[in-house]
């Protein structure tokens, strides 16, 4: 295909071009072409008569009237073979390891949705060895689930852990708005675990353009969506999306769009939900599965807001530690019932308990706490918190479920649970004879 | 109307503005845009101005699109094929058959155009009418069966005038592109019918004889047949933050609902859950008709990655399918989820055409057709007599779980059951976590009126004692107090709360909820003679325990009758007797 050179640029912003040009495709990938004969790239996001916007990125800094737009005549696309195993890439999918560039087969970024009914319906659990992951809010593989946290709350250290400690076939990390010592620390990790040799990286950092940031999920998912195919379990890591979402806005913003709340673009979901959706269990192939980091201070702000509602679940991350309310796996439901058969019982109990003990701590700031059941309901509170919370605490899921029984009988009387008799029969420790739980010093 | 032709000249994501160089264009009319490689793009013009400038939604991504693209406009409205062989189905948002587009390929290409129906198998026609026969829009020319159902073959809804059948086909087997009769007018002229027609999504169909919902619906579900219920034609609004419930409540509805039909469209969805739907209900077993339950079941998958402007079409689609089957007689339910999705697509193409925005940058007029949509559910009597139904149950995921969000306004004002999800509630691990206090119906119950409100007074009564508890401690208040504390706790744990993923907890049927309510009732109605917080909590701790392992057992089991004595007991050893009082 013929490929044009312009050299009209009506206007530069801090991501965005317009130039005039004719016969340009929509999404069509272009070369800004810098007077000393520099290249960067850029690409086609609307057209208007003879006006073409474009996406820039290196951003929109630095580039001047008399740069040179070419239209390249091919879609965004990125290389893909097993020799990017244990490779570093940037949002532009440049290598930055030092290593060579691939130009092998190129898969189409952002491709279209798979056919839902080449979905299966996920049924095999993935073991994290986190009792707040494994017992209560179970991770299922082709899963798409965020951590919700605060900015500063430990949760690449977390995401980091469940990636290493699963037995994905094959790992990708897309860090967007990574500071360089996060970066640092997911390569020393993956390193440490001995599974570089197994995980692809597409890092953008705060020094780079957004929009490079902004590719970032899409290089990340498309390679996934390729190994997955093949036949590959694939666990894609995300972090942030928060960060994603405010450069989507940026660039929206740039290009005039009447936003929607809080100035995010009105496509927002549909932006989140198509990267999101990448997660599939495959008919005839492999899989891919989504963890990504979701930075909040509020939960209704409009990108946790919007991603709850793709997502299938969400952690919630706090003060270090994995919350039991308001986490959910929604695929859940599709393994644990073939875990061990007091799996869900006790895992509805547990939380009933403690959702009990949380209105119990409000009432004794009203000094209204005086009965041994409310006492013993906030000892067990503690003892949860203790036992079960801490995100970096390993244990077999058969070790948790155990512990759980442990906890439920030092603190309860059998009828006081709510369980059926039948799972007390087969469950319920002998006085004093804890499995996991440590009796002494756990008050 | 002469068919206009128009190119591209504008491309925004799904809206391309167009000009046109010929012919008539109408509003709401399908438009293929035709790309360099010669794919179709569909589409549906949402705005014409000046005359000439046409703006267009594309159902489709727009990559690779150009300035000077031709387009060719239909002339047609954006229209669903009805007819045999619908259920059991699952299609996009514009009715392509997904497992056959399954068939080639493992991405949802664009461009491709499948049959929306079944052409090849043959349907066995009975005819209902002979030659010389009167007829008109809407009669019966003869029935196939479907699947559970004889699914009658109707003279097309659009066509008011009267005919003369002047052929009909034999009784045998045809596929619905076959011509099964032929009609004639008082001018003379000739139609040609098969046993499919068309019907645009947009315009609902007129009623025979409409008439108002007052039957329940059973839907297996206790809270809501008891409490919040919803009738045979009516409509419901199930809006909550996500991780409420919602999707579990709506698969479970979908199950269990004493509908004919159920239609379930997942508007904007997460695919996962969309294909639990249609990977399970192949396997599960209708309990009333011994069938696959995907038999009584058609399912819209235009789930969330899938373009955005077909979103609005997937949950128009699922009305007028549902319509159609409401005018066999049969009494259909669909299951909209989400409709917020639906108005968020709006709301995109709204920006896009930098319309005006209303409140959180919704578009002015969402109300309205938020309004217009419900009002396509309720009750037809229809020509024979019979009755059709379609009932509507529209999930709304408000931004920041906040109700007063306009869409989940207008779709309070437009339903007549509201169940409202609270996260305290699933939190709490309550399911269904449907707000006891705020949640109401305007439907009869399959209880008693005065026994409905016994019941929501006494969870009143116990969430205005559990505060009271809060602030001052359970010896703040008085032993009598407590009880009914503990009654009312008794009753959202042992009635109102149900296990979904239990299979005889998960479903109850009407009989069974008369049986649970009487035995509810009996223990709220019995004074109990107990002195002490902590005798009073392990009383109702027994009761309950003994409750619950009656709740998962089934009717047939041979313990059931001894559970359902033991209980009546427990109740009896700590009561007065009535004459002591």
């Amino acid at each position: 295909m013929l490929k044009k050179t312009y050299e009209n640029i009506d206007s530069i912003g801090r991501s965005i071009l317009s130039i005039k040009a004719e016969g340009v495709h929509n999404k069509e990938l272009a070369e800004v072409i810098y007077p000393n004969g520099d290249k960067a790239f850029a690409q086609v996001i609307a057209l208007n008569n003879d006006e073409v916007t474009l996406q820039l990125f290196g951003g929109g800094f630095g580039v001047s009237t008399d740069c040179k737009i070419r239209f390249l005549g091919k879609p965004i696309q990125v290389g893909f073979s097993d020799d990017m195993l244990g490779r570093v890439y940037s949002g532009n999918g440049k290598p930055i390891d030092g290593g060579p560039e691939l130009v092998t087969d190129m898969v189409r970024v952002a491709g279209p949705s798979i056919n839902p009914v080449k979905r299966l319906i996920p049924k095999h659990m993935i073991r994290t060895g986190v009792p707040m992951i494994d017992v209560f809010n179970t991770l299922v593989r082709s899963q798409k689930i965020p951590i919700f946290a605060k900015a500063g709350e430990p949760y690449n250290r977390l995401l980091a852990n469940i990636a290493t400690q699963t037995d994905a076939d094959i790992i990708i990390i897309g860090g967007v708005g990574l500071k360089y010592d996060e970066f640092h620390y997911f390569r020393q990790r993956i390193e440490e675990a001995g599974s570089k040799s197994k995980t692809i990286m597409f890092v953008h950092t705060h020094r780079d353009s957004i929009v490079e940031g902004l590719m970032v999920p899409d290089l990340a998912l498309a390679v996934g969506e390729k190994f997955a195919l093949q036949g590959k379990n694939v666990f894609v890591l995300l972090s942030d999306m928060t960060q994603w979402s405010d450069y989507l806005r940026q660039v929206a913003n740039a290009q005039d769009q009447i936003p929607a709340n809080q100035g995010y673009p009105g496509d927002l979901y549909s932006q989140l939900a198509s990267r999101y959706e990448k997660a599939a269990d495959i008919e005839g192939a492999g899989s891919l599965t989504i963890l990504g980091v979701t930075t909040m201070d509020d939960v209704t702000h409009p990108v946790p807001d919007n991603t709850g509602y793709i997502t299938e679940g969400q952690f919630y991350m706090k003060d270090g530690f994995l919350e039991l309310f308001g986490s959910l796996s929604r695929l859940k439901q599709q393994v644990n019932d073939k875990t061990r058969e007091d799996h869900r019982s006790i895992m509805n109990v547990m939380a009933r308990l403690l959702s009990e003990a949380e209105e119990r701590v409000k009432a004794q700031k009203f000094g209204s706490v005086k009965d041994d059941y409310s006492f013993r309901l906030l000892d067990y509170r503690k003892a949860f918190q203790k036992e079960l919370m801490d995100p970096f605490r390993y244990l077999e899921l058969e070790d948790a479920l155990d512990l759980c029984w442990d906890i439920l009988a030092k603190y309860f009387k059998k009828e006081e649970v709510g369980l059926s008799s039948k799972l007390i029969e087969a469950f319920w420790p002998k006085e004093g004879e804890y499995k996991i739980l440590k009796s002494q010093g756990n008050e | 109307m002469q068919k206009a032709k128009g190119k591209v000249l504008s491309v925004n994501e799904s809206l391309v503005g167009v000009e046109t160089t010929q012919g008539a264009v109408m509003n709401g009319e399908v438009a293929y845009i035709v790309l360099e490689d010669g794919k179709r793009l569909k589409s549906e013009v949402i705005d014409v101005k000046s005359g000439q400038m046409v703006y267009l939604q594309v159902f489709e991504d727009t990559s690779w699109m150009r300035v000077g693209d031709l387009v060719e406009f239909s002339g047609l409205p954006l229209a669903v094929k009805l007819g045999p062989g619908i259920l059991g189905s699952v299609t996009d948002g514009l009715q392509n058959p997904l497992y056959e587009l399954a068939k080639t390929e493992w991405f949802l290409e664009r461009g491709i155009v499948v049959e929306p129906l079944d052409n090849v198998t043959t349907w066995e026609f009975t005819p209902k009418v002979s030659i010389g026969d009167t007829v008109t829009g809407g009669d019966v020319l003869g029935t196939v069966p479907e699947k559970i159902f004889e699914h009658k073959i109707f003279v097309p809804f659009s066509l008011s005038s009267n005919f003369e059948i002047i052929e009909i086909a034999e009784k045998g087997a045809y596929t619905i592109d076959d011509p099964i009769a032929k009609i004639k007018d008082d001018s003379g002229t000739i139609k040609e019918l098969t046993m499919a027609f068309e019907w645009p999504v947009k315009v609902a169909m007129p009623f025979n004889e409409r008439s108002v919902p007052e039957k329940p619906l059973p839907t297996g579900i206790r809270i809501l047949d008891s409490l919040f219920p919803i009738a045979y034609g009516g409509t419901a609004c199930n809006p909550g933050p996500f991780g409420a419930g919602k999707t579990v409540l709506q698969h479970s509805l979908a199950r269990h609902s004493q509908a004919d039909i159920v239609i379930i469209a997942a508007c904007g969805e997460r695919a996962g859950e969309a294909v639990e739907v249609f990977k399970d209900f192949p396997e599960l077993i209708d309990p009333r008709t011994g069938k696959s339950l995907m038999d009584r079941t058609y399912i819209v998958g235009n789930t969330s990655s899938m373009p955005v402007a077909a979103r609005e079409a997937s949950v128009y689609l699922a009305t007028t399918v549902g319509e159609y089957y409401r005018k066999q007689g049969l009494n259909v339910l669909i299951l909209a989820d989400s409709t917020s999705r639906w108005a968020q697509a709006l709301r995109e193409t709204s920006g896009r055409k930098e319309e005006i925005p209303g409140p959180e940058a919704f578009p002015m007029y969402i109300s309205t057709l938020i309004s217009a949509f419900y009002d396509r559910a309720g009750v037809d009597i229809l020509k024979d007599g019979t009755v059709g139904s379609l009932s509507i149950i529209g999930t709304v995921s408000p931004a920041g779980g906040n109700f007063d969000e306009p869409v989940t306004q207008a779709t309070l004002l437009s339903t007549g059951s509201f169940w409202g999800l609270s996260r305290a509630l699933s939190d709490a691990r309550k399911y269904p976590a449907i707000d006891r206090i705020d949640s109401n119906s305007k439907y009869p119950s399959l209880l008693k009126e005065e026994e409905v409100t016994y019941l929501l007074e006494l969870l009143r009564d116990g969430k205005s004692i559990a505060s009271n508890i809060l602030l001052m401690g359970e010896k703040g208040i008085t032993d009598e107090t407590y009880i009914r504390y503990q009654k009312s706790e008794l009753l959202d744990a042992v009635f109102l709360q149900q296990n979904s993923f239990n299979d005889i907890d998960g479903v109850t049927n009407p009989e069974r909820l008369r049986l649970m309510f009487d035995m509810v009732f009996a223990i709220i109605e019995a004074s109990i003679d107990l002195k002490g917080k902590e005798e009073i909590r392990t009383h109702f701790n027994f009761l309950r325990q003994a409750f619950l392992d009656w709740n998962y057992m089934s009717v047939n089991d041979e313990n059931f009758e001894k559970q359902h004595t033991k209980l009546i007991n427990l109740v009896k050893q700590r009561t007065y007797a009535k004459e002591d009082l």
